[in-house]
């Protein structure tokens, strides 16, 4: 398949993962967009690293590798806050969520 | 014919699970949504000849991150009944709006460019070689990232501990 089918495949997830981080409701669910974006991200650095000019130096495939790791610590963060919000507040819901100090 | 074939079920598996997560109203079916879309990134990665990026994917993300966000969902009271109240926010048009105009950018953009042709032989990629790559010239990122994990560890963890009593609020 060419480089162009992968980039619209991306492109279509982060689309998705946008839309679902600005409409819904939920922290976890904005968390989930924001990881969608961040796996289109991904598999843009792998698809240029296949098919761009130099893939025997591993460029694009090891920034994916450290932006996984990176997402990953996102990840944790992200749901500790949004559990330690919860304890707080009883709620998920970023509608209430106005103000954050203890 | 059966690589372009291979290449649409794997695009339609990852996108249908990132429609899944934006449309379903449960949450336990949201996250199970995302585990699918995961699972269709890692298998295009293998498709793409990145053998160690697609495993790294099922390791991290299907064995990780979808773990974590059901713990989270679990922990938080999204689990069993259905929400009643609306799942989208009040703005979700706008929202939509603002996602679909940015995809049609995106996309307008990659097939206006001049990218390169796909007729490329795989790299022969071993796993001596990344471990090497990574003890060499990589060697500062890879050491970054393993502060920035311990770092996220311990910060997820007092982030989320529960506060105790007489400590000043």
């Amino acid at each position: 398949m060419s480089l162009t089918a992968y980039l619209v495949v991306a492109a279509l997830l982060f689309t998705l993962g946008l839309g679902i981080a600005l409409t819904r409701r939920n922290a976890i669910l904005v968390l989930i967009g924001i990881e969608l974006m961040l796996n289109a991200a991904n598999l843009n650095l792998v698809a240029f690293w296949r098919f761009g000019a130099h893939p025997e130096f591993l460029t694009g495939m090891l920034f994916a590798l450290f932006s996984i790791a990176v997402a990953a610590a996102e990840a944790s963060v992200g749901l500790g806050l949004v559990i330690a919000w919860h304890r707080h507040s009883r709620t998920t819901d970023l509608d209430g969520m106005t103000r954050m100090k203890g | 014919m059966m690589e372009g074939f291979l290449f649409g079920l794997l695009a339609v598996l990852t996108l249908s699970g990132a429609v899944g997560a934006a449309l379903l109203r449960n949450l336990v079916h949201c996250a199970l949504s995302l585990t699918l879309t995961f699972v269709g990134l890692a298998l295009l990665y293998l498709n793409l000849d990145a053998q160690f990026v697609g495993l790294s994917q099922v390791l991290v993300y299907i064995g990780a991150v979808a773990i974590l966000v059901v713990f989270a969902i679990l922990l938080t009271g999204g689990a069993g009944k259905m929400p009643t109240h609306p799942t989208v926010s009040a703005g979700w048009r706008t929202g939509w709006l603002a996602a679909v105009a940015v995809g049609f950018v995106l996309i307008g953009a990659l097939l206006h460019s001049p990218l390169p042709h796909s007729d490329v032989p795989a790299p022969e990629v071993t796993v001596q070689q990344i471990g090497r790559l990574l003890m060499g010239p990589y060697v500062l990122p890879l050491e970054i990232v393993a502060v920035l994990l311990t770092v996220a560890l311990i910060g997820a963890v007092i982030v989320a501990m529960p506060e105790r009593k007489g400590e000043s609020k």
